[in-house]
């Protein structure tokens, strides 16, 4: 086995005439947390539909664990787990309810143990047993990652895991993050945040215009600023400039 | 593949059976305007109304149930679209979930809870003087249409639960069937009826469902109503389940 747990070659997808995904090619190392950086509508959404098996890719492929997401989806679906851009928990029922309902799906054993051990490991332990409609936005969106937890799937999707938290219910989600990772899944996160790429990802894509347009580490992405600008900057250069410099070269590219 | 997708299924509906006990006035609501319709219509409207022989609320039962079932499958609506906002059917379908088992989980519901709502109300008009002298295969025959006609609306509400856009639409589409009784022999028979409406009403399925269950409660002959009801409610239910299968296959 190869130690690349998600690869996407030449995705391509459009909606109507609309094309989204251009050709998007990248690789996500097995325990990796790899940030997909892109603004509003750039097509994160879409590229992990296609990857947990959700949306058909018009051309290219994508694999997962080495399995085929649209040949061999069921078994992809046995790997993964995906948390949408909006936290998905059944607010009528209790935190604890939705974790043993993820877990009785997925035909785990043990429920019980299961949903206690990831209440823990989230803090909800106090919250189990009210309803999730009483949680704040921070409490259910961990909820909603430790729901993704159940039955140790080897990658994880987590769609804008931060979107419309406040400033605590985000650092809350990022040590969450950060806890996973250190258990050894993979994981893909999708952030339009640069700082919070920058905060968890070991590798970053930058989707623009339906490609990838830079692909590194935030080292090798501070690489590709022009080296006369770095003298004039006190600070360490941000994401932020990175993207826009990155962002900039290409939009004159193809204005030409 | 078939365990997997049975046991899904189950788990499912234990869940939405869970939001049910969580939330009884689901249950309460939908009895209580066809239950509210009997009592007005035994009590008020019921002597200025001439059936012919029998008693007034033995004629009007069968026509209160299909009330009470067209109003209670908004619910499931209601229900389909809450899950396909908040984004848990997407959730479900990314899992080693079996597809339809989020779909028959739901229907299953509506069926169960639907059921307890007839049983209440059958209670009622019980209390008020309603007696059948079915036995047991009439009764048998009774709750066979009964669930098949629940069936039956049950996809068809699902439709709107997976396409509209919003809470209200999502239900707004049950008006026109709980409409339909009263354009129906359901409160009055058709007789008294002008012509072109009389034409409608004798052609519509609630009065061949109607004329079929209050023939079996009544233990006389069913005639053809019987086989004209359970062609309209097995039409429908088909159509309904390939029109809203494709709305579901067409969504993430
Ligand atoms: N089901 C769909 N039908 C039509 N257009 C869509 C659909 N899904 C996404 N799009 C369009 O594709 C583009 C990318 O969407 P998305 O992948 O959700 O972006 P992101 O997640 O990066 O914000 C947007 O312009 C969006 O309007
Ligand atoms: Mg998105």
């Amino acid at each position: 086995m190869t130690d690349v747990a998600i690869r996407a070659t030449g995705l391509r997808r459009s909606f109507k005439d609309k094309e989204v995904l251009k050709g998007v090619d990248f690789q996500v190392r097995s325990g990796q947390i790899f940030a997909l950086l892109g603004s509003n509508g750039a097509g994160k959404t879409t590229t992990v539909n296609i990857l947990s098996t959700l949306l058909k890719a018009d051309g290219g492929s994508a694999s997962v664990c080495g399995l085929d997401t649209q040949e061999q989806a069921e078994r992809v679906r046995e790997k993964i787990s995906l948390t949408g851009q909006f936290a998905a928990v059944d607010d009528i029922l209790t935190g604890r309810e939705n974790l043993v309902l993820v877990a009785k799906l997925r035909a785990v054993p043990d429920h019980r143990r299961v949903a206690d051990r990831l209440l823990h490991q989230f803090g909800l332990r106090d919250a189990a047993d009210r309803r999730v409609a009483t949680y704040s936005g921070g409490m259910a969106r961990r909820l909603d990652i430790a729901m993704s937890l159940v039955g140790r799937p080897a990658v994880v999707f987590l769609d804008e895991p931060t979107t419309g938290l406040d400033p605590e219910g985000r650092h809350e989600v990022w040590r969450a993050i950060k806890e996973l990772a250190a258990d050894g899944t993979t994981i893909l996160l999708t952030t339009q945040y640069l700082d919070e790429a920058e905060q968890l990802a070991d590798r970053i894509a930058i989707l623009h215009q339906g490609v990838i347009i830079a692909d590194g580490t935030l080292g090798d992405l501070k690489e590709l600023l022009p080296p006369a600008k770095v003298e004039y900057i006190e600070k360490q250069p941000t994401l932020e400039e990175i993207f826009l410099a990155v962002v900039g070269k290409k939009g004159e590219e193809t204005h030409r | 593949m078939m365990m997997k997708a049975i046991r899904d299924t189950v788990t499912l509906f234990g869940r939405s059976m869970r939001h049910i006990q969580r939330s009884p006035d689901t249950i309460i609501t939908v009895a209580i305007m066809p239950i509210a319709l009997l009592l007005l219509f035994v009590y008020v409207f019921g002597g200025a109304i001439d059936v012919g022989t029998g008693s007034y609320v033995d004629y009007l039962l069968p026509g209160i149930l299909l009330i009470a079932i067209a109003s209670g499958i908004s619910y499931t609506a209601v229900r389909i679209f809450a899950d396909a906002q908040k984004g848990i059917i997407v959730r479900l379908h990314s899992m080693p979930v079996s597809r339809a088992s989020v779909l028959w989980a739901h229907v299953l519901t509506s069926l169960v809870s639907n059921a307890i709502s007839l049983v209440i109300i059958v209670v009622v008009a019980l209390l008020v003087g309603f007696r059948s002298s079915a036995g047991v295969l009439g009764w048998l025959a009774v709750i066979g249409i009964l669930a098949l006609f629940t069936l039956a609306l049950t996809w068809l509400a699902v439709i709107p639960g997976l396409t509209a856009t919003t809470i209200d639409g999502a239900s707004a589409f049950a008006y026109p069937l709980i409409l339909l009784p009263f354009v129906s022999s359901a409160f009055v028979p058709t007789g008294s009826m002008p012509t072109p409406v009389r034409v409608f009403a004798e052609n519509q399925p609630v009065t061949a469902i109607v004329e079929a269950l209050r023939s079996l409660l009544g233990s006389r002959p069913v005639g053809t109503d019987v086989w004209t009801a359970l062609a309209w409610c097995a039409g429908l239910a088909i159509t309904a389940y390939v029109v809203a299968m494709r709305a579901y296959n067409r969504a993430p």
